[in-house]
């Protein structure tokens, strides 16, 4: 806000009026949200048409009956199936972001600071990958995984998530690299870096914030994943949790109380760890725009 | 301390070659001011002293020592860049301590160092802030305080006060010519700016379209440009030139029919054969009122008071001309003012030589 915006006095009225706006836009992004809620805790099994999203006949049995299932195997003590399924989601995406951002960071830092032959091309074909929708490759990527005994792992899923989460690190991060001065490098090397010291002491703190963003990008949209996971997941406690969620809703029945408990509980994971990246994420997501 | 060598240096990027045989030579704990217009390849000149760019051809000596293959880390050097290139995650203080602990000096002396240069350069209250939370002259300050702390034995400069507003270039100007007289170390310097590089400098290197043009300390740069190039580019105003003069008997034909005398022709040696055109130069300052016996008279078109002096715009036989003179001097617009010339310059109108032998 520049010195001349903080001095003028806002309204009354024009206070009234952005307020309004604001409420009416809150309420638009909220409101299929707040349904959810309302079925979650609701004690009846169909949802009723109505203005309000409030519980009827408020309970707990949804969000009990989700997060409490168990898996039951004859000769077997019974397992928390739910917990292993969330495990399985947080475990594969994870390891997706971990495995996204180590493959990006160095790549994207070639391709943002030197010339080599190919790169132009190169450059080309990672873009060629993001044009394809992710189902397109799903019966490859079955053929391949199957050949290599990895079908129905979470390895396995992590290298299909692998394919399309590199390609989009790459450009968010190149891009990162970019905006950092070259200066910055050049002088730590005339301080006595070396250029991978460099590189490590100071590219890569500059670049934090976006590293964090694209961790958390690639975090999302394994976690989100449904089609891959549907396709190379075979046995239910090796599901992650969209594939769990989708089987509440079958082509005969739809059980739309766990469905909307399981999405509530499902959501935390990732609240927790946006409230964390909160600071890195306004950061990245602004960085390039303000000039120091 | 050390001398710097260049010799033959020539860069090329791709087809496009920046340097075409350039020579320097600093002598040890000078100040070397690189000089010229954007695109004349001191930037470049720099990157290479600094191993920053490797040269296409030519050779590179600190003192007695081979540096041209070495990379930055081996050369013993500190630079301070335009932008500063603070490390912006790291508090002043370890902005200052980089280099030291990069070369894993005990913490002692790093500790002490950074007093001692934050005492020198009054950064005191300044070392737990991070660049960001700094004004553009305390982050000079720090740039600045990040290349002495290193004791390197050579200083790079890359145009380092262009960012600050005017007050402060001038002030910065006169401490880093201080610090540099205090501390001794050999500085190479880059500028487009000619007041800097006059006041700096011991040796000025004006540099044209990748060659040297003139190297010089800065009063013989000034007073005897040896191209035209140079004469223009130092000096502001810049230097007036007429073309297209043609010489006769001890004088010079001037338009609209005029006649100069030169005083001293012998300077000129037997280049100045009667009937040759050549081109004269005459600085704005180097006129003087002289109602008795002037060298030549011109039409007063405009007057601009500068303070202490007044910049006139004139024409000499339908050309323009600056004249700079004393503002008590009382000169109108559309007074015919006969001026006399304290100095002339005169070049070869192809070459752009100078013809003074």
């Amino acid at each position: 806000m520049s010195p001349a915006d903080q001095g003028r006095k806002v309204s009354l009225a024009e206070s009234i009026g952005a307020h309004l706006l604001l409420v009416v836009a809150v309420a638009f992004a909220l409101y299929p949200l707040l349904w959810v809620v309302s079925l979650a805790f609701s004690g009846a099994v169909e949802p009723t048409p109505r203005v309000l999203p409030v519980p009827i006949e408020p309970t707990l049995e949804h969000l009990r009956g989700v997060a409490f299932s168990t898996l039951q195997v004859p000769g077997e003590p019974d397992r928390w199936l739910f917990g292993l399924q969330l495990a399985n989601s947080i475990v594969i995406s994870l390891a997706t972001a971990l495995v996204g951002v180590v493959i990006a960071v160095p790549t994207a830092y070639a391709l943002a600071r030197f010339e080599f032959v190919g790169k132009n091309g190169g450059m080309r074909a990672l873009l060629a990958t993001q044009m394809f929708p992710a189902v397109a490759s799903a019966i490859p990527l079955y053929i391949i995984l199957d050949g290599l005994g990895l079908l129905g792992t979470r390895s396995g899923l992590v290298l299909c998530y692998a394919t399309t989460a590199v390609p989009f690190a790459i450009f968010q991060l190149r891009g990162a690299f970019e905006t950092i001065p070259r200066d910055l490098e050049e002088a730590a090397m005339v301080d006595g870096a070396t250029r991978f010291e460099a590189f490590r002491k100071v590219v890569l703190p500059a670049a934090r914030p976006a590293i964090a963003v694209t961790a958390l990008f690639a975090f999302m949209s394994a976690y989100n994943e449904f089609v891959l996971a549907h396709t190379m997941l075979g046995r239910e406690e090796m599901y992650t949790v969209p594939v769990v969620l989708q089987r509440y809703i079958s082509e005969f029945s739809a059980d739309w109380p766990k469905f909307a408990a399981g999405s509530l509980i499902v959501s935390i994971p990732v609240m927790i760890l946006f409230y964390i990246a909160q600071r890195h994420l306004i950061a990245g997501l602004t960085a390039g725009g303000v000039k120091g | 301390m050390v001398a710097v060598t260049a010799r033959a240096i020539v860069k090329r990027f791709g087809a496009t070659e920046v340097l075409r045989g350039v020579d320097v030579h600093v002598p040890d704990g000078g100040f070397a001011v690189l000089v010229g217009p954007s695109g004349c390849g001191k930037s470049t000149l720099l990157r290479l002293l600094a191993g920053l760019e490797d040269v296409t051809a030519g050779e590179i000596r600190f003192g007695e020592r081979d540096v041209t293959r070495l990379a930055p880390r081996d050369r013993d050097i500190a630079m301070v860049f335009q932008s500063y290139a603070l490390y912006p995650h790291l508090t002043v203080r370890d902005n200052l301590a980089f280099g030291l602990n990069l070369r894993k000096t005990d913490l002692a002396t790093i500790a002490s160092r950074v007093a001692e240069v934050s005492a020198m350069l009054g950064l005191d209250l300044l070392l737990d802030r991070l660049p960001r939370a700094l004004s553009g002259g305390q982050r000079q300050r720090v740039a600045m305080g990040r290349a002495i702390v290193r004791r390197p034995q050579l200083f790079l400069f890359d145009e380092p006060l262009s960012n600050l507003d005017a007050a402060l270039r001038a002030q910065v100007r006169v401490e880093i010519r201080k610090l540099h007289d205090q501390l001794g170390a050999t500085s190479v310097y880059v500028t487009h700016d000619q007041v800097e590089a006059m006041t700096l400098a011991d040796r000025i290197f004006v540099l044209n379209r990748g060659v040297v043009e003139q190297v010089g300390p800065p009063r013989d740069v000034y007073d005897h440009p040896r191209t035209r190039f140079v004469a223009g580019f130092l000096g502001s105003p810049a230097m007036n030139f007429l073309d297209g003069v043609q010489v006769d008997a001890g004088g010079l034909a001037l338009p609209g029919g005029q006649r100069l005398a030169i005083r001293d022709p012998e300077r000129f040696g037997d280049r100045l054969q009667p009937g040759r055109t050549v081109s004269l130069g005459v600085r704005p300052h180097d006129f003087v009122v002289r109602p008795d016996a002037p060298d030549l008279t011109v039409e007063v078109e405009l007057v601009e008071l500068l303070g202490p002096e007044l910049q006139i715009h004139a024409r000499l036989g339908g050309r323009p001309l600056a004249v700079c003179l004393d503002s008590q001097s009382g000169v109108a617009r559309g007074d015919r003012l006969p001026l006399a010339v304290r100095a002339l310059h005169l070049f070869d109108p192809e070459t752009g030589q100078s013809l003074r032998v």
